[in-house]
């Protein structure tokens, strides 16, 4: 019975399959993209979307680790990306002149990511008290109050240090002094840094995270508890922390995806991490599939694509934009269209 | 919990629906290019490329479909004309910086060399870097912040030195606007102000117009921000007529305006109305009570109605085609090209040349060039590309615009 499997069973069997799928897609997906690149045979529309499609990405898998893996909806990460962006630009301005592009990108990152997860662990102590509809309304509340309070933040530095004043600027910069974070204004002149390699390699790190975590001892319990809150409870696990752990991942994802979407913009103002941004993701975890990495990460990049390869039909892009939304989530959600999907994989496995 | 996912889901895919369906609304008459442009388009191999980005779709989109049926026209004129051919190209970027990167990316693609930037100041702030580092020469209609024309817009210091203004820099109209108003004190003496604090333009103009207001003795009684996409003003309005004001200054586009025309309107409110060149397009905005705009004065430097030749046959043309009184958007854009041509004209431009020579020639071109058109007499650039020129001021009656002779 207990016969060792081999590296490639271990790799196409059922509990694994979805992880393989996912590294296998990213990375040919990468070397096809960074082939064309190369060889000077992308567009210039796509190479402008590079950067901010894996952002979406990262953002969207972190999502989906607390909307579909962990039930609770959330509907501000946004505001987690918003806060990710600007300590990131903060923290690339602050120090650009006196370390290199990659460690600064590298190091910015961590720092966004890090800084969410603690933004992520003290809301969450109050807003996972809650549940479903209740949940949803806070977290859109911390969005759109992340969203004003940055609007109301001015960042500079000079020789003496760093400066912040909240609602008006009361300081004044030396001379050879920048401003970071000039209020609702947002950032302006922020150094580009973020790369599409660099972009591809936070997928696979998020993939890594989300992945071993749905895999291990607390990715059951996440599940456990979204599925039946008092069975799990009952059986000794720790219903809160639990959810707390899938929310603070996934905030720290968001963060890292924001510093860089931040930082591969010169200018940058918060109004972009709007509710707007929170429900544009949300759509792609859902229409992806809830707990559905895989997915999540297709209907990511054909529905950030979509508007942008429908360019030629100017006028009429954003409707039929919205039009194969809904036909998307018709046929996603079509039984007869699923059980025939089933059949097949069921006839595929018989056959072996 | 899953009723409320396909609740939120069917809400959100409505909002997405209704959002589309008004920005197809607002663009409806772009797709009626002039008849002329089949005509040229043999020639289009040896033409010269402009592009251009603009609002097509959303809130703003008045101002894009403006500007690309001006440059439209424009472009089939000179081709009509002889001498240089150009091909205008525009993609729409929703008036956001994100999207704007993307369109300029598909006008690279489409062989774009030389760009009208875009037509909003967010997305020209935001793109601005890129046509330095790529050195492709640009002139853009109508996005008015100094921080499209350098690289530190607060302090206006360190210009890109490749991207030039059509229309009065944000600084140049809030400083005109309170001189304006502090010379006519029958417009009313005690100034409020509503503003958009998240948005280059209105804030660029919010600053100089309050430091200019301090130098004439302008009394500002109350000043009232929003951001974002707010659609209440009546805080603001009700605490602007508690503080006694009746004068309102508007540094804001005309779809915010428009709402507080409504707002103030329903209140009994009824101060003068003051609006910068984003008030532009009011008239034209759909399901706009246009009698609500009556008396609201506003500063642009082009009048349909104005009297000499080219505005005169401009304005005719530009009914003919698009069934609209064009607005400064339309002007300006119209004015750009012509600008363009004569720059191209005099500095040899061929369509074989690299983006980086052209930009180079240009650049000399227009810090030494002068310029007649629509949007003024005599314009010159400095060497920040920043124009100089009059501007007007005009009120709204019976629905146009008309000059205010003083």
């Amino acid at each position: 019975m207990t016969k060792k499997k081999n590296l490639f069973q271990i790799l196409v069997d059922d509990r694994h399959r979805a992880r393989t799928i996912s590294y296998t897609m990213v990375i040919a997906a990468y070397i096809i993209v960074e082939a064309m690149l190369r060889s000077g045979n992308l567009s210039n529309l796509f190479i402008n979307l590079l950067v901010p499609v894996t952002c979406y990405m990262v953002a969207a898998i972190g999502l989906n680790l607390n909307v579909g893996v962990s039930g609770e909806l959330n509907l501000g990460q946004a505001g987690f990306m918003a806060i990710g962006a600007f300590s990131g630009i903060c923290l690339s301005g602050f120090f650009a002149d006196t370390i290199p592009a990659v460690p600064r990108l590298m190091l910015a990152i961590l720092f966004g990511a890090l800084l969410t997860a603690l933004m992520g662990f003290l809301i969450g102590i109050p807003v996972l008290k809650l549940q479903g509809d209740y949940l949803a309304i806070v977290t859109l509340a911390f969005g759109e109050i992340v969203k004003n309070l940055i609007m109301n933040l001015y960042v500079g530095f000079d020789r003496t240090g760093l400066k912040v004043s909240f609602v008006q600027q009361t300081f004044t910069l030396e001379e050879g002094g920048r401003i970071l974070l000039n209020g609702p204004m947002g950032s302006t002149s922020t150094q580009k840094i973020s790369t599409f390699t660099a972009g591809m390699i936070l997928v696979i790190i998020a993939l890594a995270i989300v992945y071993n975590l749905l895999y291990s001892r607390h990715g059951r319990a996440i599940m456990a508890a979204r599925d039946n809150r008092i069975a799990a409870e009952s059986v000794g696990i720790s219903v809160s922390r639990t959810k707390m752990l899938a929310f603070v991942v996934s905030a720290s994802l968001a963060g890292a995806a924001g510093v860089l979407y931040g930082l591969n913009y010169s200018t940058l103002i918060v109004s972009k991490f709007d509710f707007n941004t929170s429900i544009l993701i949300l759509v792609y975890v859902v229409l992806g599939g809830l707990g559905n990495i895989n997915g999540t990460l297709i209907a990511t990049v054909i529905l950030f694509l979509l508007p942008e390869m429908l360019r030629s039909l100017q006028a009429y892009r954003m409707l039929i934009y919205a039009v194969i939304l809904i036909l998307i989530m018709l046929i996603t959600n079509n039984q007869s269209l699923r059980a025939g999907l089933q059949s097949l994989r069921n006839r595929g496995k018989k056959d072996e | 919990m899953k009723k409320f996912f396909s609740k939120l889901l069917a809400a959100g895919v409505c909002t997405v629906m209704a959002v589309s369906l008004a920005a197809c609304g607002g663009s409806g008459s772009s797709d009626s290019k002039p008849a002329e442009t089949a005509a040229v388009e043999e020639e289009e191999s040896t033409a010269i490329v402009i592009g251009c980005s603009g609002p097509l779709t959303g809130d703003a989109a008045t101002y894009g479909v403006a500007v690309q049926n001006g440059a439209n026209m424009a472009v089939d004129e000179l081709n009509e004309k002889g001498g240089i051919q150009f091909k205008f190209v525009m993609e729409d970027d929703v008036n956001d910086a994100e999207k704007a990167v993307s369109a300029y990316g598909s006008l690279k693609d489409q062989g774009m060399q030389i760009s009208l930037l875009t037509v909003t100041s967010t997305p020209a702030a935001a793109i601005a870097p890129t046509y330095q580092e790529e050195k492709t020469f640009a002139l853009t209609p109508s996005a008015s912040s100094p921080s499209v024309t350098f690289h530190d817009g607060v302090n206006q210091v360190d210009p890109f030195g490749n991207i030039f203004q059509m229309c009065f820099s944000d600084p140049g109209q809030g400083q005109g606007s309170a001189a304006y108003i502090a010379t006519h004190p029958e417009l009313g003496t005690k100034v409020a102000i509503i503003y958009k604090n998240d948005d280059n333009y209105s804030t660029g103009i919010y600053d100089t117009f309050k430091a200019q207001a301090a130098q004439d003795n302008l009394e500002i009684v109350y000043e009232g921000a929003f951001s974002g996409t707010a659609n209440d003003f009546t805080v603001q309005l009700q605490a602007a007529q508690d503080k006694g004001a009746d004068l309102v200054f508007l540094p804001i586009y005309y779809q915010p305006a428009s709402l507080i025309l409504n707002q103030a309107n329903a209140m009994g409110y009824a101060p003068t109305f003051f609006g910068v060149d984003g008030m532009d397009g009011i008239l034209t905005l759909e399901g706009f009570d246009t009698s609500l705009a009556e008396g609201v004065y506003l500063l642009t430097p082009f009048n349909a109605d104005g009297q000499d030749d080219l505005t005169r046959t401009f304005t005719a043309r530009y009914k003919m085609h698009y069934n609209e009184t064009p607005n400064q958007f339309a002007a300006d854009a119209y004015d750009c090209i012509f600008a363009l041509a004569q720059a191209c004209e005099a500095a040899g431009i061929t369509n074989d040349m690299s983006n980086e020579e052209i930009c180079q020639k240009l650049v000399e071109q227009f810090k030494t060039m002068e310029f007649t058109g629509l949007t003024g007499t005599g314009m010159v650039w400095d060497e920040n590309g920043v124009v100089n020129k009059v501007p007007h001021a005009m009120v709204i009656k019976n629905g146009s615009y008309v000059g205010v002779d003083d």
